[in-house]
């Protein structure tokens, strides 16, 4: 009984190994993660407030770009905006929810009107513009203004001359009465193209060239007869 | 100079230099490969991540390294990732402003820099564990062995796939671009040519040193991994 009593007197004075206990509440946890949460918003509003100028600029330059590359033979561009089936030019520094660009040349006529339109591609909305001349009653020019397509093929829609050629001169004519386009836009496959409304598919990017013709298609169809009743206005 | 003097500064210099060469997040570590496969189809996206991704790494460990003893372990993993999470916000607004043209170019890739492995990884096993001066020599010499290594995969992958470098033209309008190299598929080739160069390299230099009578096993080229 005695040795008993002795072990374990011995056994309560062995040094026990000191593990720290952990003391964090969660009163703690919350606080250190808001704070932390607090100092990351104010850094990101500060980043968005002083660098918003200079995206915006930077959008609105590559949009004007975009505007007198499809446009041959621009100087000058006007935005207007739709209202109730009229065109009406846009006061500087207001934005409309669908803009067209009457893009001039030198001696102040008309060159054509360049249309946003946007529609799912292959990964993403593809957003693009294109200009359409009166003169011709065709496309003459369009680029891909935003697009998410598998690079090296479906790309190919911003960069491929073969297909980009087919922009020249598509023909989107309206039928007698005005209200619709008389030859709908189509794919066709590669090196098929035998009518000016056509458009040669790319080879390995099928699917990202459906999406322009369908894009085409869909926004033609309702800003072609738009631009061909306010002509009067577009024509200074 | 005394002898630890020149002891702390060959270990500064070696925590800078080991992300470059001897632990490459890419060709050695294999972290971070999904902007490495995706983006690295031109030199200048190739150069463009790289910058962007050493940028976040670096404010990253700097941050995670200076509040290093106030987070509680439980929330560590979490905080870090709101750090890294934030700085590539940063990085997205900012490469809008600088570069509108590469921001298309690059797409989601940016956004994504948040779940690249390699930039956690140091904040929890370097940043969290060393001073501030350190972690920021770790996160330059990582950050530029991740951009060295988008740079070998671009360059090889916009040579092959476009026949050009960084846009300049190399072999005439008559070249007929190799075209798997620019997708994805191509950056699997790619990187798999240079993990045989690497490790053919590491290779011969661990023949050499055994020639030599010094064990290559015995150099600790992990030690601050955890692993």
């Amino acid at each position: 009984m005695a040795q008993a009593t002795g072990d374990m007197e011995n056994n309560q004075q062995t040094p026990q190994p000191i593990i720290p206990e952990d003391t964090t509440t969660g009163t703690t946890m919350v606080l250190t993660m808001g704070l932390i949460g607090l100092a990351c918003a104010i850094l990101i509003v500060l980043t968005y407030q002083s660098t918003q100028a200079t995206i915006e600029e930077n959008k609105a330059r590559f949009l004007e770009k975009a505007i007198f590359e499809v446009l041959p033979n621009t100087t000058g561009k006007v935005t207007y905006a739709a209202e109730h089936g009229a065109l009406g030019q846009m006061p500087a520094g207001k934005q409309a929810e669908m803009e067209y660009y009457a893009g001039y040349n030198d001696r102040q006529q008309l060159t054509g009107i360049a249309i946003p339109a946007e529609g799912p591609g292959f990964q993403d909305i593809v957003r693009i513009l294109y200009g359409y001349a009166p003169a011709c009653r065709c496309i003459v020019g369009m680029k891909v203004l935003e697009s998410k397509e598998t690079p090296g093929l479906g790309t190919k829609i911003e960069t491929d001359p073969v297909f980009l050629k087919n922009f020249e001169t598509l023909d989107v004519r309206l039928t007698p009465d005005g209200n619709a386009i008389a030859n709908p836009i189509v794919l066709v496959k590669p090196r098929q193209k035998e009518n000016p409304w056509e458009i040669d598919a790319i080879s390995g990017a099928t699917i990202s060239s459906q999406a322009i013709a369908d894009i085409l298609q869909a926004s033609t169809a309702d800003a072609v007869p738009l631009i061909e009743k306010n002509l009067d206005t577009l024509t200074r | 100079m005394t002898n630890e003097t020149k002891q702390a500064q060959h270990e500064n210099l070696d925590t800078l230099t080991r992300g470059i060469w001897r632990e490459n997040p890419v060709f050695v570590m294999l972290l971070g490969l999904c902007p490495v496969l995706a983006v690295t189809n031109s030199v200048v996206n190739a150069l463009a991540m790289g910058l962007a991704t050493t940028f976040v790494l670096f404010m990253a460990s700097t941050v995670v390294s200076l509040v290093r003893k106030l987070i509680p372990k439980q929330v560590r993993i979490a905080c870090y990732i709101l750090v890294i999470a934030t700085f590539v916000t940063v990085v997205d607004y900012l490469l809008q402003a600088i570069s509108f043209e590469v921001h298309r170019a690059l797409g989601a890739f940016i956004a994504l820099i948040v779940v690249n492995c390699a930039i956690l990884g140091r904040s929890e096993a370097f940043a969290s564990k060393n001073n501030v001066g350190k972690s920021m020599l770790d996160a330059l010499g990582f950050g530029g062995g991740f951009t060295i290594a988008c740079l070998c995969m671009g360059g090889v992958r916009e040579v092959l796939g476009a026949g050009t470098f960084a846009g300049i033209p190399l072999f005439g309008p008559s070249f007929a671009g190799w075209s798997i190299m620019i997708l994805p598929g191509g950056a699997f080739f790619v990187l798999g040519a240079w993990l045989l160069l690497f490790n053919w390299l590491r290779e011969r230099k661990e023949r050499a040193e055994k020639f030599t009578g010094t064990s290559f096993e015995n150099r600790e080229t992990s030690k601050d991994l955890g692993t």
